[in-house]
């Protein structure tokens, strides 16, 4: 047997939510997943380069804490940012065609994977250098503050949900962050997605306090730990952590434990995990198990879910015709955008 | 005219920029209650708040990366470096997000912030205090560099920067900061990426910037002596650099000395020299010579320290040798 930590028990009431708004969730974490299927398959027939790392079998976090948000809203990732754009707004041809490196891609064809961008959607980015994007999230929250307390907007009460891996939380920049958001109250989601590795690298090995939910009570700033394979309660504890940032009543670290259904990127042949721990994690499928609870408590029935997933499948399919039949850059751009004002 | 000592032109200008514009702020270490290392944010914190004028702690590379956010959202930040040489620790967020987010996003973003603060070798402050960073930010993409040099520009080049839409690291010298001038009055701003054009001349131009200007003003004393005439010009913007007057300058001289602080490997004048080659090559008489400071960590010993850096009888006699080898 794998050993592996206790999962935090989360028992939702079917009053939680209304058949919409699971149905929403649904959608959206089959969005994630479909897509990033496709992408494998995609970046195996040669159609996308460089580094490309899926998301398959967290999307329980993405939808849970995304979903929870207003779409002013601000959201920051990593490298593993596709389903987090999804969630966000960005629509998935936009995404697919970047993956593709056309001009029609949310960031123009000059991003790639680990760098989607779209301002229209709040989406500050990809980052693709471990850590950097948690200091751009906590200025997109300083923002908000700002506006509300040194410009006297009182509308200015959006929320930021900053999202990267367990390995990141040995960095600085996420102590560093910690603390300012903490001192400064600011209005901002620090989501761990602890999917036990970091490359190739196992978490225990890595950290000292393999817990990283309880390095917020350092910064006297709450810290909860969350099913990260159930979207039911991450979506609670987002909502607890958007009420407590929108109050102005400051930040939350929010450890979600999950897994990664494959290797770390598609370039990573994955050996170093046992088949019985990725046994165990397949089995707690996130999506499997959404769907049982919505059956089970007839907020759905097989119908519906078959039409979103039909839905679904033909959204991806539509973006990946949008991808393949759009523009590449323009040679004569290949200067554009270096300055603001050109 | 009001006579005004270049940290006081630096205040004024984020003083009068924060006033005409509230999403300017600052942010830094000690800019708040202290009022800056060197005084440039003195009395702003009571003036405007502990929000516009934000004290920071220690953490470079973090506070960098939250301007970027902060630019990104539509505010404008001001970051004083305490010493240019701690943004070592934030090259990352300089580079690749201040520098490179706007291409990389394809234009989704825009990073307006100014990066500003004391660089330069000052009064034997030892080699990590006593750093020439321009050389190693000139390579980012997406960046402008620009120098400031006397209280006049000092003030306009700030408003100026703070006014860009992109990323500028603006450097201050450690010694030029109590000099004096007598200002205008009435509000200016200096464009950016226009040099300056200190001492026209016609024998030999000489391509300078920040404290080596004033070196430079020196030697051109005893040059004016024995009856040279010297072209001197004040980069300003060290990227990207302005030809336009570089390039009317050569043609006129055809020949170029340049004097610089930082280091000579890979330096700002490698930079000029390689484009001089590229755009000048035909209109030159003379290879171009550069006067640099040493490749060296900066020595505290006082002697050691003035052998590093350019001083003013060199600039005099490279000048002369030039002018000698007419042909
Ligand atoms: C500064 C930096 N160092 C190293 C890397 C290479 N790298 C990419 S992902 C990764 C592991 C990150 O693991 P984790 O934070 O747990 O996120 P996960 O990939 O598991 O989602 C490493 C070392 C990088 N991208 N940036
Ligand atoms: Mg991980």
């Amino acid at each position: 047997m794998v050993q592996e930590r206790t999962l935090p028990q989360f028992h939702a009431p079917a009053a939680q939510i209304a058949p919409e708004e699971g149905l929403r969730l649904y959608e959206d974490m089959i969005l994630g997943r479909f897509f990033e299927d496709k992408c494998a398959e995609m970046y195996y027939r040669g159609k996308m380069f460089g580094f490309v790392h899926l998301y398959n079998g967290q999307e329980a976090v993405s939808s849970g804490v995304i979903k929870s948000l207003r779409s002013d809203d601000y959201v920051c990732s990593t490298y593993r940012d596709h389903v987090h754009a999804l969630s966000a707004g960005v629509p998935a041809k936009n995404v697919m065609a970047e993956l593709f490196g056309k001009e029609t891609g949310c960031s123009k064809g000059r991003g790639g994977s680990m760098h989607l961008f779209s301002s229209e959607h709040n989406m500050l980015g990809g980052f693709a250098f471990i850590g950097e994007g948690i200091p751009v999230a906590l200025g997109a929250a300083f923002q908000s503050r700002y506006r509300r307390d040194a410009l006297g907007d009182s509308s200015a009460d959006q929320v930021t949900a900053c999202f990267f891996g367990d390995g990141t939380t040995n960095n600085g920049q996420f102590f560093e962050c910690l603390n300012m958001a903490a001192l400064w109250k600011l209005p901002i989601l620090f989501v761990v997605e602890n999917n036990k590795w970091a490359i190739g690298m196992a978490h225990e090995r890595a950290t000292s306090q393999p817990e990283i939910y309880k390095k917020a009570a350092v910064f006297g700033m709450p810290g909860v730990e969350v099913d990260g394979m159930d979207v039911m309660a991450v979506r609670e504890v987002a909502q607890q952590a958007v009420a407590r940032a929108r109050a102005g009543e400051g930040p939350t670290l929010i450890e979600a434990l999950t897994y990664r259904f494959r290797g770390h990127s598609l370039a990573d042949p994955d050996e170093l995990r046992s088949k019985a721990e990725k046994e165990a994690w397949l089995a707690r499928d996130p999506i499997k198990r959404f769907e049982g609870y919505l059956l089970e408590q007839n907020l759905a029935d097989e119908g519906t879910l078959k039409e979103v997933r039909d839905r679904i499948q033909t959204r991806i399919d539509d973006a990946l015709t949008f991808a393949e039949e759009s523009p590449e850059p323009s040679p004569d751009d290949l200067y554009k955008y270096i300055f603001a004002d050109e | 005219m009001a006579e005004t000592l270049l940290f006081n032109a630096l205040r004024e200008a984020i003083d009068e920029e924060m006033g005409r514009d509230d999403t300017v702020f600052v942010l830094g270490e000690d800019v708040g209650v202290y009022g800056g290392s060197y005084k440039v944010t003195k009395d702003l914190y009571n003036k405007y708040g502990e929000l516009r004028v934000l004290d920071t702690p220690i953490a470079e590379n973090s506070f960098t990366g939250m301007a970027v956010g902060a630019a990104m959202t539509g505010l404008r930040p001001i970051i004083e470096g305490m010493n240019m040489g701690f943004l070592l620790l934030a090259f990352n967020q300089i580079a690749n997000n201040a520098g490179m987010l706007r291409y990389t996003s394809g234009g989704n973003y825009k990073i307006p912030m100014v990066i500003r603060g004391p660089g330069g070798v000052g009064r034997q402050l030892g080699a990590e205090h006593s750093q020439r960073l321009e050389a190693y930010f000139q390579a980012v993409p997406g960046l402008k560099i620009v120098a400031c040099s006397t209280p006049y520009n000092a003030k306009g080049l700030l408003k100026a920067a703070i006014r860009d839409d992109n990323p500028v690291l603006f450097f201050e010298h450690v010694l030029l900061y109590n000099l004096k001038e007598d200002l205008p009055n009435h509000e200016y701003v200096v464009p950016l990426d226009k040099a300056e054009i200190v001492r026209p001349g016609k024998d030999v131009t000489i391509l300078t910037y920040s404290r080596m200007r004033h070196h430079v003003t020196q030697a051109v004393k005893g040059l004016e002596k024995k009856g040279l005439d010297p072209e001197v010009i004040d980069l300003i913007s060290l990227k990207p650099l302005d030809f336009d007057t570089i390039g009317a300058s050569i043609k006129k001289t055809h020949r170029v000395i340049i004097v610089e602080e930082c280091m000579k490997t890979g330096g700002i004048g490698a930079e000029i020299i390689a484009s001089i080659n590229d755009r000048y090559f035909d209109e030159l008489d003379a290879p171009v010579v550069r006067l640099s400071s040493q490749d060296i960590p900066t020595p505290y010993n006082g002697k050691l320290e003035t052998l590093t850096i350019v001083q003013p009888k060199q600039i005099e006699a490279a000048v002369e040798n030039m002018v000698a080898l007419k042909v």
